[in-house]
């Protein structure tokens, strides 16, 4: 495509070093059978062969469907899983085999906060000992002073310090979330990973805790990994998007590109797919009705994962007389290659048009198959 | 306009508890045509989901004190005895559930436990059930309907158990299908998926739905008339566009403010309510919303606001001169849009 060969825009990356970078991260889950000799019979490809960077500062936001591996690649980034493959590297540190003592350490620059406040807080410890809990283990702070620095923690993310007594079933659901968040910032972490953090809370309290990140970031100067299902909270929340499928990144591009210019068909589809609290928009946009679940990750697609369920390879092979999806798609698998400024995507036939029209519909897919059509491919073998 | 194909008036659930009496629904009246979808819309503990249950004749008499009126086809399903409600409840009004992990049975094949319920209603054999139950499988398109119906949950992944939830409910050609948050549990795409499903199917089976939800997206695609609730009352009644477009009640408002647009180009902060639904033991006197709301007067702690109409169907339980509510809507709520 005419893209790839672009001379890359003068990119301006967020400065310095990456907080966070991953090359080439493999998770593999073995699978066994047998009773007395497990022997090995596959592998599930959670995570496949990503790269990542993460600036300091900045918020990179993971969306995917169910079981694309976003919070696998999370816990990587964690240390809580090893990588089968790759490399991590944390503050310019390769952290990929740390151990003991190093490992905890490393664990105060890190920091999780958990997608469901009712199963992410030991039922029979007080708030103050489950936010207190971090400065026991890593004893940053002298005993006498933790309930002092808990009650600072609380106030800040909006508890009333005087509930330090209390244990979480006294707390409502955003409540508790925000007693998450407060033991995540205990150690004054560098980095938070927020795995779905507000998709168990209804609207007007997710709307709570998304404003309290925003400002906790603000204040700390912490670097978010912000992983979520629901689009338009990640894109509020983001500097930059991954759109994961399957164990790989798709594309990946800041949020307003992202929703203006999808280029993979699989982020297109996903885009229509978040219902718009707007009648006139959402009548306006024509959805792709994306065909069937996630192919298992045992065994995934040959070639581009996608290409199973992609509407964009059917027409474009539709177009050239042939039945199915593009046989490039099948055979040949795409690389994430520049797409624009600060977007990359991997795709051999990547969406073209500009999607919103004025901050209008989201997306006409067939006009732009239409485009497609209408210009003579030149994808070659 | 036609006989409504159903009627709830003055709709009131309440439970006695140790702690004092749950005021779940209290006071809910709407009407139903054949082939609308109404969306109810509002926050955990609003009363959405018991209101339901109560037209389904799910909650039990002995532990809650129900009054008002449900009509359905000339009757009023509280009078209406139990073995009776056996005969509606799944063949004339039927329900989705929002878990589709829970509601199925993890022992039965899926084929069966459709078979089961049209069993229950039709005088059939076995064979003839279970053939009813694949044909109701392709109906909702799940592939190879034949070898599914002879499966376990387990081996269903979640948009599949939701769509032979769907199938179930629909066995019976049901005249009202009530989906208690159908998509909550389940990815975007596949949500997709579902409400389109959902859309189709009731204009083959010419049903009228009920969607019952949190997310405002949700209704906005896919309802007529909306009615958002907040702790047991309807706030705000309308059509869909009188709620997006020229929305009347603070809470609302509220709603509308909290959820992050994807159409939005900065980053901006978003406007949630303040504080937290109320207990619904202790109701706040007067307006129930009254303590989060920012535009709250003198009589708001006093008084209960009526759901008074503004114009044809569109109706608001506010104190708020409309002239008031005109003007911060469009200076203050649909600006920040």
């Amino acid at each position: 495509m005419s893209v790839q060969a672009e001379q890359l825009p003068a990119q301006s990356p967020p400065s310095g070093e990456p907080l966070v970078k991953l090359e080439g991260i493999k998770k593999y889950f073995p699978i066994t059978q047998g009773i007395l000799f497990q022997h090995h019979v596959g592998n599930v490809h959670a995570v496949d062969d990503v790269d990542l960077e993460v600036y300091p500062g900045q918020t990179v936001g993971l969306v995917g469907e169910t079981g694309c591996g976003k919070s696998t690649l999370a816990r990587v980034v964690m240390r809580l899983y090893d990588a089968t493959e790759g490399k991590v590297w944390f503050d310019g540190r390769d952290i990929t085999h740390l151990k003991g003592k190093e490992l905890q350490e490393l664990r105060e620059d890190m920091q999780m906060v958990f997608q469901d406040p009712y199963a992410s807080l030991n039922p029979r410890k007080t708030v103050g000992t489950i936010v207190g809990e971090p400065f026991r283990l890593h004893q940053t702070v002298p005993k006498n002073r933790i309930k002092s620095e808990v009650q600072q923690l609380m106030e800040l993310v909006g508890l009333n310090p005087e509930h330090y007594n209390r244990y979480p079933h006294e707390f409502s659901g955003g409540q508790r979330q925000r007693i998450g968040v407060a033991r995540s910032l205990a150690l004054r972490p560098k980095l938070i990973v927020c795995d779905e953090p507000v998709s168990a809370l209804d609207v007007s309290i997710q709307a709570q805790i998304l404003n309290l990140l925003g400002d906790l970031q603000d204040e700390f100067k912490l670097t978010y990994l912000f992983i979520a299902h629901d689009l338009s909270v990640v894109k509020h929340v983001s500097d930059r998007v991954a759109v994961m499928y399957l164990g790989k990144i798709v594309e990946m591009a800041e949020g307003a590109s992202l929703y203006r210019t999808p280029k993979h068909p699989y982020s297109g589809a996903l885009l229509s797919a978040v219902p718009m609290a707007d009648p006139e928009l959402a009548r306006q946009k024509r959805r792709i009705i994306l065909q069937g679940d996630v192919p298992s990750p045992i065994d995934p697609p040959s070639g581009c994962r996608f290409h199973p369920r992609c509407p964009q390879s059917r027409a474009i092979a539709e177009a050239e007389g042939i039945d199915g999806p593009h046989p490039r798609c099948i055979q040949e698998e795409p690389e994430l290659t520049t797409q624009g400024p600060e977007q990359t995507a991997a795709c051999h036939f990547p969406l073209e048009a500009s999607i919103i029209e004025g901050g209008g519909a989201v997306d006409r897919f067939e006009d732009l198959v239409e485009d497609q059509e209408s210009k003579e491919d030149p994808a070659p073998n | 306009m036609a006989q409504p194909l159903l009627e709830v008036k003055d709709l009131k659930v309440h439970f006695p508890t140790d702690d004092g009496l749950v005021k779940a629904v209290d006071g809910v009246s709407y009407s139903l045509q054949a082939g609308e979808t109404l969306g109810i819309v509002g926050e955990s503990g609003s009363g959405k989901s018991v209101s339901s249950l109560t037209v389904m004749g799910l909650i039990n008499p002995k532990q809650a004190r129900i009054s008002g009126e449900v009509f359905f086809q000339g009757q009023d399903l509280l009078k209406v005895p139990k073995d009776e409600m056996r005969t509606i409840r799944g063949a004339k009004i039927s329900m989705i559930f929002q878990d589709p992990m829970t509601s199925l049975h993890p022992f039965y094949k899926v084929g069966y436990q459709i078979a089961e319920s049209i069993l229950e209603h039709q005088d059939i054999s076995k064979q003839e059930a279970f053939d009813q139950a694949v044909e109701m499988l392709a109906r909702v398109n799940i592939p190879h309907p034949k070898d599914r119906a002879s499966q376990y949950p387990h081996e269903f992944s979640g948009g599949m158990r939701q769509r032979a939830m769907i199938a179930m409910a629909l066995s019976l050609n049901p005249d009202v299908l009530i989906a208690d948050e159908p998509t909550t549990a389940l990815d975007v795409t596949v949500q997709a998926q579902i409400l389109d499903l959902i859309d189709r199917l009731k204009s083959e089976f010419n049903a009228a739905v009920i969607i019952i939800t949190h997310d405002l997206g949700v209704v906005a695609e896919h309802c007529d008339d909306i009615m958002v609730m907040y702790a047991g009352k309807a706030a705000e009644f309308g059509d869909t566009d009188d709620i997006y477009y020229k929305p009347l009640h603070p809470y609302t408002w509220g709603l509308l403010s909290s959820i992050p647009r994807l159409d939005e180009d900065k980053q901006e902060r978003l406007n949630p309510i303040r504080g937290l639904p109320p207990s619904l033991i202790q109701v706040p006197p007067g307006c129930a919303f009254h303590p989060r709301c920012p535009y709250k007067f003198d009589p708001c702690d006093r008084d209960v606001p009526e759901l008074l109409p503004v114009d044809g169907h569109h109706a608001a339980a506010c104190h708020l001169s409309l002239a008031d509510k005109e003007r911060i809507r469009d200076q203050e709520v649909l600006a920040r849009r």
